[in-house]
């Protein structure tokens, strides 16, 4: 009967040239937690952004029933009037401002245009409490971490007597302990009486915190299921999700390990602002040829300064440590001379460090090595698209030709882009910073099979992940850091989370080799 | 059907060029009627072109300034500057015309790099440092010329501003052959390197112009020079700095598209940590842009120099302004990454349209001043509101 807190009949929503969302019905009960999931473009965030009053009432067919009443949201200020909030997974706080500041953010205790300090300090408080942060809520946001941040976005959406309460990929920015908090609180908000509908690609975490879970492929609904009575496991979601079972979430691979290409040696790094804090600590590592490599460590944890250090000090203030590429020693002080001595860096965030995404993609692929395809300082351009369209093909990119600009691709696709253009480089050495991070469960595939592949080329692979099963699955052997310290060196055999896991939460003596 | 459909779509695509070259022929017919015919006379015509120059010249800097994501705001000083060394060096110093010209352009050169390197190496934002830059030069410009005016310059320094090519005909035949061999030269160039880039995109198969728009458009392209080039050569000839500003439109338009620095410089504008993390040495591109820029801002002085016959300490007044409006009307973007050097140039002709036919309307200053400022505010609204209809989800 009616314990349904929201009801959307019948979605459908068109865009200029392609149906975005088709027949799409929605319900969610009263005070559970209601997951959606779906690959990457399947309609899940347009649903939301429906149901929110993003796309006001009017552009969409359907209707939706929210605690009884049929509701015609104009504006997302009248969702939230009543009721309904959405976070988005870019977070929208104002950096400058206190973290009470951005929880009254355009609802302030005030009288007669005045804020009222003292009120608004005191009841941000009580919500901070709440969400379980202990902060001080004059603490300027951009001081606190992404995870704080995360629940100073759910403190804000209490302040506006949430009752049904939207995630968008609520975790995928947060590091293991992080999302753990954020989960737990989910739960408790449920025990207060808090709708939650999350969208989320970690089916771990659907798991552990869902009542149902609703999937959706093509802008259409495949089915919702109530994950206490069916027995639902991972397998059982990726199989709706993307249509087809997966066999194995990671393709088999044999390893064909050669001499080794790269050694780190006695690496340290100092934070660029603050110059006494080091952030790696006496790292050493190496990777051989064909050998694929992972780094696993919680956020924070060093990994990508590690990383980015080496490759042409892109990070990091009073670097020391030696190189060596191929036995010999090698500098790596500029991008440009990292390049030139066969590394390659594919980063974590793509939009802000990877892409020019007002860009087409053949320019994207082309730009590391514009000298492969000129002469005295001219492009070929003809040769430039011969070279994307190969990579294209090779690479399954999807797009409806190699001028399409990259900001219009999926993060699949995206990363695809990425790749080919570190491949075209044809580098020796390839460091993947979260190379599966936001992409779809079908395209995370393809990235590992590329990876395979490059490794059997004979080129050494780094991979540095926040997801230890990836690691698990695809590595050959996987280096623990914690705190900017190499923990571990882990062969295959002994990888498992729960080892891995330990060595990225607590230091131990340094191996002696 | 389809095929039709298929061709609205690509002209939609194509909204922003297409607008620009009818907002160009909308204002050109509009003081065509308004002023009875004055306006495509061929003395109006080749005046347009002469008295414009420096404004696109400019331009052509400026644009690649903006699409690294920078700005000059100081070429308008620079401009005064160098036309009060040329002065000095001609009048004062007795410097022969043709070395001051190569002198003046290494002073342009010099505060390139003075300016360049506050803004690449030393990390200060280039509005900032041209705004210092604008207000220095002109003080400069004071100092050397001690508040005077220094004039005249010899004839040879006052053509590459207001000279023509030499008349082959003599001065007797109705059209004047060089100029009519230039255009037609011109014109073929035009259609044999369309066709040649067509047939290549085909040959890879990403060409998605519709055959008919392509044929308008370079029937189109070739019917405006051809015109000019009419009217050019009915009148006086060829205006020795249409030369220096075509060479320049030409050489700059193929670094931008088909160079390796041209590359560089739209990947630093697009998105600058990601052309850093390329390997690309974007300090040094951003400061190569700002010692062209500087060499180009003098090329401008010397030819508004010369064509006015006079070293100014107020000259130049207010151009960085013109340049920049030239540049945003021909479609660049504020956040860098986009814009175009043919783009800079069309924007800049419309400048020079509305300046020339108001001026000829005898409409007041302050009226040329506010229809100057709302037609650049309508340009870029119209980019934004085409920016945001074309967003998707």
């Amino acid at each position: 009967m009616t314990t349904n807190i929201l009801e959307m009949r019948s979605i459908t929503k068109t865009f200029p040239g392609v149906k975005a969302l088709q027949d799409v019905s929605l319900a969610v009960q009263r005070g559970h937690i209601h997951a959606i999931c779906g690959e990457n473009g399947a309609g899940k965030s347009t649903l939301m952004k429906v149901l929110s009053g993003v796309y006001p009432a009017g552009t969409y067919d359907g209707e939706i029933v929210f605690e009884n009443e049929t509701v015609a949201f104009k504006s997302i200020n009248e969702s939230e009037a009543t009721g309904v909030v959405i976070i988005h997974q870019e977070l929208a706080l104002s950096p400058f401002l206190s973290i009470a500041e951005n929880i009254f953010l355009g609802n302030e205790q005030q009288s007669g245009g005045w804020i009222d300090w003292n009120k608004t300090n005191l009841e941000a408080a009580k919500l901070l409490a709440r969400v379980g942060l202990k902060d001080n809520p004059i603490t300027k946001v951009r001081d606190i971490g992404v995870g704080k941040q995360q629940l100073v976005e759910i403190a804000k959406a209490l302040s506006k007597e949430v009752k049904l309460l939207i995630l968008d990929e609520p975790t995928a920015a947060l590091n293991d302990e992080d999302s753990a908090h954020l989960l737990d609180l989910m739960k408790h908000l449920k025990g207060q009486g808090i709708t939650s509908i999350m969208i989320s690609h970690k089916l771990n975490e659907i798991k552990a915190v869902a009542d149902e879970v609703t999937i959706i492929r093509d802008g259409k609904l495949i089915e919702t299921l109530d994950m206490h009575t069916d027995d639902i496991s991972e397998e059982r979601i990726i199989k709706g999700m993307v249509g087809r079972d997966l066999g194995s979430r990671y393709p088999d691979h044999t390893p064909h390990i050669g001499e080794e290409l790269l050694r780190v040696e006695d690496w340290n790094v100092y934070h660029p602002l603050d110059h006494q804090r080091k952030v790696v600590k006496d790292a050493n590592i190496s990777v051989r040829a064909g050998e694929i490599v992972g780094i696993a460590g919680l956020m924070g944890a060093g990994r990508t300064e590690l990383a980015m250090s080496v490759f042409g000090h892109s990070y990091g203030h009073n670097i020391s440590g030696k190189v060596y590429k191929n036995g010999a020693l090698v500098d790596t002080s500029t991008v440009a001379a990292a390049i030139d001595h066969g590394l390659a860096y594919a980063t974590e965030d793509r939009k802000r460090y990877g892409l020019n995404l007002i860009e087409d993609i053949k320019r994207n692929i082309s730009l590391v090595s514009l000298h492969k395809i000129s002469k005295r300082g001219w492009v070929d351009s003809n040769q430039e698209i011969v070279v994307a369209e190969g990579y294209r093909k090779s690479m399954n990119i999807k797009a409806p030709s190699v001028e399409a600009l990259a900001g219009k691709l999926s993060g699949g696709n995206q990363q695809k882009v990425v790749l080919s253009k570190w491949m075209f480089s044809d580098p020796d050495v390839l460091i993947l910073d979260e190379p599966t991070r936001g992409i779809d469960v079908g395209a995370k595939y393809e990235i590992y099979g590329i990876i395979n592949k490059l490794a059997d080329d004979g080129k050494g692979v780094i991979v540095i992940s926040s997801e230890l099963p990836e690691l698990i699955g695809i590595c050959d052997r996987i280096y623990t850091i914690f705190e900017g310290r190499i923990t571990a060196d882990v062969p295959r055999g002994q990888a498992t989370a729960e080892y891995l896991m330990q060595h990225m939460t607590q230091e131990r003596e340094k191996d002696n080799r | 059907m389809s095929a039709f459909r298929s061709a609205l779509n690509y002209l939609g695509s194509q909204l922003r060029q297409v607008g620009l070259i009818i907002a160009l022929l909308a204002i050109t017919i509009f003081f065509q009627i308004a002023t009875s015919g004055i306006t495509l006379k061929p003395i109006n015509v080749s005046n347009l072109i002469v008295q414009n120059s420096y404004i696109l010249i400019l331009a052509v800097g400026m644009v690649m300034v903006i699409i690294a994501g920078h700005i000059d705001l100081s070429v308008g000083s620079v401009v005064a500057f160098v036309g009060a060394m040329a002065g000095v060096m001609i009048t004062q110093w007795n410097i022969p015309w043709w070395a001051a010209i190569v002198l003046c352009l290494g002073v342009g050169a010099v505060v390139g790099v003075w300016q360049g390197f506050w803004i690449a190496y030393f990390g200060i934002p280039a509005f900032i440092v041209t705004l210092a830059g604008m207000l220095t030069f002109r003080g400069l410009t004071q100092i050397a010329l001690q508040n005077q005016q220094i004039s005249p310059f010899p004839d040879e320094f006052r053509a590459l501003g207001s000279g023509f090519l030499p008349d082959l005909g003599g001065g007797t035949t109705l059209l004047e052959p060089l100029t009519m061999g230039i255009g037609l030269l011109a014109t073929a160039l035009l259609v044999a390197q369309g066709i040649r880039s067509r047939l290549a995109r085909k040959k890879y198969d990403v060409e998605d112009e519709p055959f008919a728009w392509f044929i308008l458009k370079l029937v189109f392209t070739a019917g405006i020079i051809l015109f000019i080039t009419y009217l050019l050569a009915s009148y006086r000839g060829t205006p020795i700095v249409l030369v220096v500003l075509g060479l320049l439109t030409v050489v700059y338009a193929a670094v931008m598209a088909n160079s390796v620095f041209g590359r560089h410089v739209y990947a630093i504008g697009g998105n600058l940590n990601a052309a850093a993390l390329s390997g690309i040495k974007t300090k040094r591109v951003t400061f190569m842009l700002f010692v062209n820029m500087g060499v180009i801002s003098a090329l401008a002085g010397l030819i508004f120099t010369a064509q006015l016959n006079l070293a100014n300490p107020k000259a130049g007044d207010g151009f960085e302004l013109d340049a920049i409006a030239a540049v945003f009307i021909g479609g660049a973007a504020v956040t860098g990454g986009i814009g175009t050097v043919t783009g800079a140039i069309i924007g800049g002709l419309i400048i020079g349209l509305l300046n020339n036919g108001m001026s000829i309307l005898g409409v007041g200053t302050e009226y040329q001043q506010l229809i100057k400022g709302l037609v650049l505010l309508a340009a870029v609204a119209f980019d934004v509101y085409n920016k945001r209809r074309s967003g998707g989800r």
